[in-house]
């Protein structure tokens, strides 16, 4: 029941996206991100020892999660909260609304959560009759205009003011027609007035989580606008929608890994509410929830294990990946597809929704490797991309241009004479053909290409054949 | 075969292992059990003069602030003074924490209120269990002491920080959990704090006060009385 890919129109979204005005009008937004995280790292000296250790401890975990898991569930119990398990987004969205139902939940607030995104949680709540509120601030705002989230950190990146005063008048329509909206503050009061009644008179809230701690069974979420903590603390039951990969060992080990999550995310040092919740309310407590339940959620993860995507697991969802990435930079969130954009989306997407539906994305890369370079669990994006790319090739879904071309220049680049009896008197013709201009602004089977820039003129001689000429020389 | 049952068995087929291997248990027992600590920055270590300056200097980054005052029978009188230089009015809330009802509050002109926040209260106060210097974050938990509601529902956040709660890590913190606690055990809630609420959805424009406080201010109380 998870919501439906737009992926496999991939490029017709690209093409639509690019001539969005409104949308590149907003896309510079999502580069703010470059400069800060860049300062938060250069603040810490022990940033990028921190990132091998983020990393070691995931893999350590992964290579345990079995085990890790059976302690987690059990120090949970312990604690007074429940268990379930999901095979899938069905069995997920299925317990969900069980926990509802026995509840007879008329309203849920929730805080930000990629995974009820990823099971379409929303509009099964909606068709059960059950208001499902967003209330992180972006969430909210594209929840308003029925929109996905086109950044998994900064939901409504692709929305300008404007655009969220015109919902705010359309969607608040108790509110005075006339009132000032001009400012980003009074946006925000807006928005805090009206969300502030639904936390106050929510039956259920439901939250994500950044870890699950198997030392305690505590579930952890790490936000700055405090509204999944009001989600969780003010009604009588609350939900963790979490995926099984998001299990570590200890609080020391979250120690570690909050210290590379908020500076490769927004670039703060902390965000400003870490929260550790385990179990339900004690005796005593005056406030927090009378019930705690977890919903762990497999969704093809546990198959991804030992496998060559396996590293992919060790995400946090941090967003520095699309925030660094110049295909992201170009069409923005929406244009993937799918729940995840950007590499790591790119990676996921086929993972979760199978090859036929989400293979295109493997291509929305230029492999500049700058991915890589700020993922702060040193995922090998490109390298992950590029398997997905040989088995789209081996399965035959590349088209049989481009395979037949692959196979031409395979043929040549692996006899390297060969390639240079073929390839020097070419680059000779082209440089003359291109001497006066200095560019190409057509070339046969490059169409793709010198539709959008000119190919430049090769100079005359190849690498190879300048190569042989001054190590002959220095020889 | 159960949802459960199912993904237990995927895990051990995608990693190649049976339920019983007495290797890999020994090794997640002995990690659970040790809790071992991974890399620790520099930056909250030193005396405690050093780490409450790398406090103050942190939380003010992210526009916290901080007073230091004498001992606790100085913070009532603190906490009388930013409201009225803020021009906000003279309430406060908190909870059954004697460290907080202990506190001279009759002799200033506030109006107290106690327990839980319903959701129109303005100002509240709490007692941190701990305060980081690394990143200038305060620990509260939760119970009747120090209603968790009391940190999210209010304006203004005060929080009283004990001179002696000032650690140099979330690590620190941990381990004062654990003694406090015990192994595995913890509160219902733990809130890190690190400066008020905050938004940048709009526009990537930074904006205070989202859904939880919009002032945080700190009170340092070198010593207890
Ligand atoms: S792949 Fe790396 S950079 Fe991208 S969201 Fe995941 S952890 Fe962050």
């Amino acid at each position: 029941m998870s919501v439906a890919a737009t992926t496999p129109r991939f490029k017709a979204n690209v093409h639509e996206a690019l001539h969005d005005l409104r949308l590149q009008g907003a896309l510079p937004h999502a580069r703010n991100f470059i400069g800060r995280r860049a300062d938060a790292a250069a603040r810490l000296p022990e940033f990028d020892a921190l990132r091998d250790s983020a990393r070691a401890i995931k893999d350590h975990t992964l290579a345990h999660l079995d085990l890790y898991l059976e302690a987690y569930e059990k120090k949970v119990v312990e604690a007074g909260g429940h268990v379930h398990y999901a095979r899938d987004s069905d069995e997920a969205v299925a317990v969900i609304l069980g926990i509802c139902k026995a509840r007879d939940a008329k309203v849920v607030t929730k805080g930000k959560s990629m995974i009820s995104e990823e099971i379409g949680l929303n509009a099964a709540l909606e068709r059960e009759g059950i208001n499902a509120v967003e209330t992180d601030l972006g969430e909210y705002v594209i929840q308003l205009r029925g929109e996905a989230p086109s950044h998994i950190i900064a939901p409504a990146i692709h929305v300008s003011r404007d655009d969220i005063e015109a919902d705010f008048r359309r969607a608040h329509r108790d509110l005075a027609p006339d009132r000032d909206l001009s400012q980003p503050e009074q946006l925000l009061g807006e928005a805090r007035a009206i969300l502030r009644d639904r936390f106050l008179s929510a039956d259920i809230g439901l939250t994500g989580a950044n870890f699950l701690v198997a030392e305690t069974g505590t579930s952890i979420i790490v936000t700055n606008e405090g509204n999944g903590d009001l989600t969780q603390i003010l009604p009588k039951v609350h939900v963790v929608l979490a995926s099984l990969e998001k299990i570590t060992p200890t609080l020391n080990d979250v120690a570690q890994i909050l210290r590379v999550l908020a500076r490769s995310a927004t670039g703060q040092d902390m965000s400003v509410y870490t929260t550790l919740s385990t179990g339900p309310r004690r005796p005593g407590d005056p406030d927090g929830p009378e019930e705690y339940h977890v919903v762990l959620l497999d969704n093809g993860r546990s198959a991804t294990l030992g496998g060559p995507f396996a590293e992919m697991l060790r995400c946090i969802r941090c967003g520095a990946c699309m925030n660094h990435c110049p295909v992201y930079h170009a069409v923005g969130g929406h244009a993937y597809g799918w729940v995840y954009p950007g590499p790591m989306g790119a990676v996921l997407t086929p993972l979760l929704i199978g090859v036929a539906e989400g293979g295109n994305l493997p291509n929305a890369s230029t492999f500049c490797g700058r991915c890589e370079a700020v993922c702060p669990m040193r995922i090998p994006l490109p390298k992950l991309m590029r398997i997905w790319r040989e088995r789209e090739f081996a399965r035959g879904l590349t088209s049989p241009f481009a395979r037949a071309a692959i196979r031409l220049w395979a043929f040549f680049a692996s006899r390297p004479t060969l390639y240079g009896l073929a390839v020097e008197p070419a680059m000779r013709l082209l440089a003359r053909i291109g001497r006066r201009r200095g560019r190409f602004a057509w070339l046969p089977f490059a169409g793709g290409w010198t539709r959008g820039r000119d190919f430049p003129a090769p100079q005359g001689a190849t690498f190879q054949s300048r190569w042989r000429a001054k190590s002959g020389a220095t020889r | 075969m159960s949802a459960r049952d199912e993904i237990f068995a995927s895990i051990r087929r995608s990693l190649n292992v049976g339920p019983v291997d007495a290797p890999r248990r020994d090794a997640v027992v002995a990690r659970l059990a040790q809790a071992p600590v991974g890399i620790i920055p520099r930056r909250g270590h030193g005396d405690a003069a050093e780490r409450l300056a790398t406090f103050k200097a942190e939380a003010e980054r992210v526009q916290a602030t901080v007073a230091e005052v004498a001992t606790a029978a100085d913070v009532p009188a603190e906490i009388a003074r930013y409201l009225r230089e803020n021009n906000l009015p003279a309430t406060i809330r908190f909870g059954d924490d004697p460290r907080l009802a202990d506190m001279p509050w009759a002799e200033t002109a506030l109006e107290v209120a106690r327990g839980p926040s319903e959701g129109d209260d303005l100002n509240a106060v709490a007692a941190a269990f701990a305060g980081v210097a690394e990143t200038g974050t305060l620990a509260l938990v939760s119970g009747a002491d120090n209603p968790t509601t009391l940190n999210f529902l209010p304006d203004n956040h005060f929080v009283v920080l004990f001179a002696d709660d000032l650690v140099a890590d979330l690590e620190s913190v941990f381990a004062r959990l654990r003694e406090k606690y015990g192994p595995g055990a913890l509160p219902r809630t733990v809130n890190f704090i690190t400066g008020p609420s905050r938004s940048a959805d709009i526009e990537q424009t930074l904006l205070l006060g989202a859904h939880g406080p919009r002032r945080l201010h700190v009170v340092v109380a070198r010593g207890l009385s």
